[in-house]
């Protein structure tokens, strides 16, 4: 069973690498652009199909995955 | 005073420090692997050097602050004894729990390698009684993620209790402005522990500890550890 987890920024947490993406897609011509912020994807597969004991595992994980000073986390399974 | 140096992969910095702790205690420092389990009995200090522990991956400090010896030094730490992070080891401090908040990506994107001044916030504790307070010192920096985060609640507690250790000044001792490297709160360059038998900060003393180098302002941090224990 496949499951990702995502890692985004807090909002409010200065982002200066999502900054410097946003000014390269201004400069590409990419319009409508408001703001761009830079985050994580872990794909991480599980020998079993039990989504309930892959969600429990993916919770302890997260507590390396994700930084949650700055960062938030989701968990999402098939 | 008996030290112990925590070495990673990627750890690059173990040498300098051993090199400073023997110059200034007289004795080798006990060098230990991060899969090691316990501390040499009697460690009076262990010290996590700067580098580059598991490349930098997912996070600066993240995996080597899970590593198996973590649980000596965090048991060490409750113990009241003394732990010092340097650069890579300040990241490993704060991702293990040891030390609050995070470094972050420099705010201007460079890795910056150079010359920086201090202000030494405090002389009472265990690692700065041999400054003084107030004192502007000059060491070296070498980090892309150095910019030091928290949400404000912890900022202020750090504020309030006297728990910055040094702030980024320029060579007049006024902090901030253009001598903030990396964009780190309130010109934050290192922080205790509640307790302040934790250090960890960004710059490298260690690196500053003989004439040679251009340099020895880094030298009282660690006499003044020699004569802490």
């Amino acid at each position: 069973m496949k499951a990702r987890v995502v890692v985004t920024l807090k909002s409010g947490i200065l982002d200066p690498q999502g900054k410097a993406i946003e000014g390269a897609l201004k400069s590409l011509g990419v319009e409508g652009v408001a703001s761009v912020r830079q985050g994580k994807v872990f794909d991480v597969e599980f020998a079993g199909a039990d989504a309930s004991a892959a969600k429990a595992q993916l919770q302890a994980a997260c507590e390396l995955l994700a930084n949650t000073v700055i960062e938030n986390y989701r968990i999402e399974l098939p | 005073m008996k030290a112990a140096v925590v070495v990673f992969p990627g750890s690059n910095r173990e040498g300098d420090m051993a090199r400073a702790l023997k110059q200034a205690t007289g004795r080798e420092p006990t060098m230990l692997w991060h899969a090691d389990h316990e501390l040499p009995a009697d460690t009076d200090l262990v010290v996590l050097p700067g580098g580059f522990s598991y490349g930098d991956y997912l996070r600066c400090g993240a995996i080597a602050g899970r590593a198996a010896i973590m649980d000596a030094v965090r048991a060490h730490a409750a113990r009241g004894g003394l732990v010092l992070g340097v650069c890579n080891g300040f990241q490993i401090l704060c991702e293990s729990g040891l030390l609050p908040g995070v470094l972050m990506r420099n705010a201007n994107l460079r890795f910056v390698c150079r010359m920086q001044h201090l202000k030494v916030e405090r002389n009472d504790t265990a690692f700065t009684r041999h400054y003084a307070k107030g004192q502007t010192i000059e060491v070296c920096i070498a980090h892309g993620e150095g910019n030091y985060e928290a949400d404000d609640a912890t900022i202020e507690r750090l504020e309030g209790d006297g728990l910055v250790a040094f702030r980024y000044c320029d060579s007049a001792g006024n902090v901030g402005g253009d001598a903030n490297p990396n964009g780190s709160r309130n010109d934050i360059a290192g922080i205790y522990s509640d307790r302040r038998n934790v250090l960890g900060l960004m710059p490298h003393p260690e690196n500053l500890i003989d004439p040679l180098v251009g340099g020895i302002d880094g030298r009282a941090l660690f006499e003044s550890l020699a004569s802490a224990a």
